[in-house]
């Protein structure tokens, strides 16, 4: 892993948002820094997270294990999450999934919870269900990055993929 | 895919009194500190900064203004647990987690209108006493993070962030902590752990009362978004002006957000108890689906307790004891707490005649399996029986003891756990299995006897009811 003058920069800004002695709590942000960079957290990255804020590795691992929003293998160029929760649901976001791996060539048939994500054989698109994105009015919602989508009903993905090039 | 539904210009329902989400949807806005501050945006900080902290608080006790996030406790209260001859530092959380399933209010005030929660968390600073405030949202915001950290800066260029803001000698800073994915970090406690750099593992309450021993074990206020909006305007209408909006004991406005099989989902800000179900369905909402009949109403996100539509509930109205329905029962916390459900975080997610309830039982249990932090055994274990058994009862796999196992399982969880999640993921099995006996049972009959059971495949394909 490389660690840019730029990330260890902004790892430091980071810190300078908690009291000297609870660097610890800089371990949220510092992951979303990898993660944003990278596309998911290596063994290196819990190190070198790790040795910023002075803890034990393990103590950084155990969160990238526990929360649902960090990932240790890489994802696709693009990574997708479609809502799954109940008002999505109600609006047919199992449909939206099964199109979109569909047309993106993605098997999610070994997905698990503990490997819940599943990668197109070109790479380029990676999926996952995610738990309530909150904003249930304007079911089936999904993420592509960082980018929101609303009303993505079965017909729209073809149109949604085409968005991601 | 559809264009957005919620465009600028859209006018609020006739039905609405909108204040929070006065500039949501709102002609010609945008969220810049210029538009605010024109509007008239940061003057009750400077007039809040006039008074006393003790005053302000004082005002938003008069107020009545319970808290938004789903507990409705009453904001100044709880501000008061602040141990007074306290002398470590004081925190105050804004809990932007916003995250259970059917609440999407604080989404819209964060995207729209991101001055109004800065204006909201420095005038609460002031008055707890809170130096440094965290804005805690959920990682799946990522632009909601930016608008606000955008926001942060052009107060922070305007004098009304740092050391004394506004020319007075108040200071305070505010920073955005972003969460990653667990909904966990919606209960206060938890959500402190995680703040802390932990597995958000809750604490137990008694002695970990966040306001005398919170974040870093120092006093800490944690407030949802709309509570800290509704401060603002609290102090800017005063606090038994204030109390005047609403129904005694239940004041102000709040804002609720539909789902489901309604004509037109979507987000209203109401008086609170001023409007009563069938309004908000029928009027606001457009109605149920075409040929379509209300069948259940879950009132406040997903963890509360679902109404079946043709119930009749006993509640009290003065001294007089009396009956009403489902479609009377005015939008309030307390109503809807007699009526043995509660107005959580404002999410009503509406089901029509289509709906198997069994279904939607084993979509809410899925969501808690996933979600349970996995401290406390009742809870880990239970969460997830109760997602296998439904599984196995939609795969075709179901026996007749599920039924009463689901409920034993759920009536095993709910108050044998540290934090309300033990409530949250037993009241739906308790409530559904409870008031659609029939509908369990009815897959209590194995279909599919020695065929794999893929469940999320089954239940895709399951989403409507079985017409045999």
């Amino acid at each position: 892993m490389e660690v840019t003058k730029e990330l260890d920069e902004k790892a430091d800004e980071a810190i300078s948002h908690y009291p000297a002695d609870e660097k610890r709590s800089a371990a949220l942000p510092l992951l979303h820094l990898v993660q944003q960079q990278f596309g998911f957290i290596s063994d290196d990255a819990v190190s070198w997270v790790a040795s910023k804020l002075e803890i034990e590795p393990i103590k950084i691992l155990e969160l990238v294990t526990f929360y649902p929003g960090f990932r240790q293998k890489a994802p696709g160029k693009y990574h997708i999450r479609v809502c799954r929760t109940l008002s999505c649901a109600m609006s047919g976001c199992h449909q939206t999934m099964e199109r979109i791996c569909e047309i993106a060539g993605i098997d999610r048939s070994n997905v698990s919870h503990h490997d819940p994500i599943a990668v197109s054989a070109d790479g380029k698109f990676s999926i996952e269900f995610a738990e309530c994105l909150a904003s249930c009015g304007t079911g089936p919602v999904c993420l592509v990055g960082d980018d929101f989508h609303e009303e993505v009903k079965p017909k729209d993905a073809k149109a949604l993929l085409a968005k991601y090039k | 895919m559809a264009e957005p539904r919620y465009i600028t210009g859209k006018k609020p329902h006739a039905r609405e009194k909108r204040m929070i989400f006065r500039n949501v949807d709102r002609a010609g806005w945008n969220p810049s500190i210029e538009k605010y501050i024109k509007d008239g945006g940061y003057k009750t900080l400077k007039k809040s900064l006039k008074l006393k902290p003790g005053e302000v608080t004082d005002e938003v006790k008069a107020s009545g203004l319970r808290g938004r996030g789903g507990a409705g406790f009453p904001t100044g209260v709880k501000w008061g647990f602040i141990p007074p001859n306290n002398t470590k530092p004081i925190y105050l959380i804004c809990n932007a987690d916003e995250s259970e399933p059917g609440t999407f209010k604080d989404r819209y005030i964060i995207h729209q209108d991101p001055h109004q929660l800065i204006e909201g968390i420095l005038i609460s600073s002031y008055a707890v006493g809170a130096k440094i405030a965290y804005i805690y949202i959920r990682e799946e915001f990522p632009e909601g993070a930016i608008i606000l950290e955008n926001a942060i800066e052009e107060a922070r260029k305007a004098g009304l962030l740092g050391k004394g803001i506004a020319g007075t000698g108040f200071e305070c800073e505010i920073y955005v902590h972003r969460g990653a994915g667990a909904y966990i970090c919606g209960e206060e406690t938890g959500l402190i752990e995680s703040l802390e750099g932990k597995r958000p593992y809750p604490r137990i309450k008694p002695p970990y009362f966040p306001a005398a021993l919170g974040l870093y074990m120092c006093p800490t206020i944690v407030n949802n978004v709309e509570s800290l909006c509704h401060v603002k305007h609290v102090m800017e209408m005063g606090g038994k002006q204030y109390g005047q909006l609403g129904t005694p004991r239940n004041t102000g406005t709040r804002i609720l957000c539909v789902s489901g099989d309604v004509q037109k989902p979507g987000y209203f800000e109401i008086e609170v108890g001023k409007l009563t179900m069938g309004e908000l369905i029928e009027d606001l909402c457009g109605g149920m689906k075409k040929g379509r009949k209300l069948k259940a109403v879950i009132p406040g996100g997903s963890s509360a307790k679902v109404l079946r539509a043709g119930e009749t509930y006993t509640i009290r109205d003065g001294d007089q004891e009396k009956n009403i329905g489902l479609n009377d029962i005015p939008m309030d916390f307390d109503t809807l707490a007699a009526c043995g459900s509660m107005a959580g975080s404002g999410g009503v997610i509406v089901m029509d005649d289509s709906r198997d309830m069994a279904w939607v039982l084993n979509n809410i249990n899925t969501f808690y399996a996933h979600e349970s932090c996995g401290q406390c055994t009742p809870c880990r274990e239970g969460s997830l029986w109760m997602k296998k058994i439904t599984d196995r009862m939609l795969a075709g796999g179901g026996v007749p003891s599920d039924v009463e196992t689901l409920v034993s399982v759920g009536d095993n969880i709910a108050g044998r756990t540290i934090c309300a999640f033990g409530e949250a993921c037993s009241w739906p099995t308790q409530s559904f299995v409870g008031k659609f006996p029939e509908e369990f049972k009815k897959h209590t009959k194995r279909r599919n006897v020695g065929k794999a059971l893929n469940p999320e495949a089954k239940v895709a394909s399951a989403s409507l009811m079985d017409k045999d």
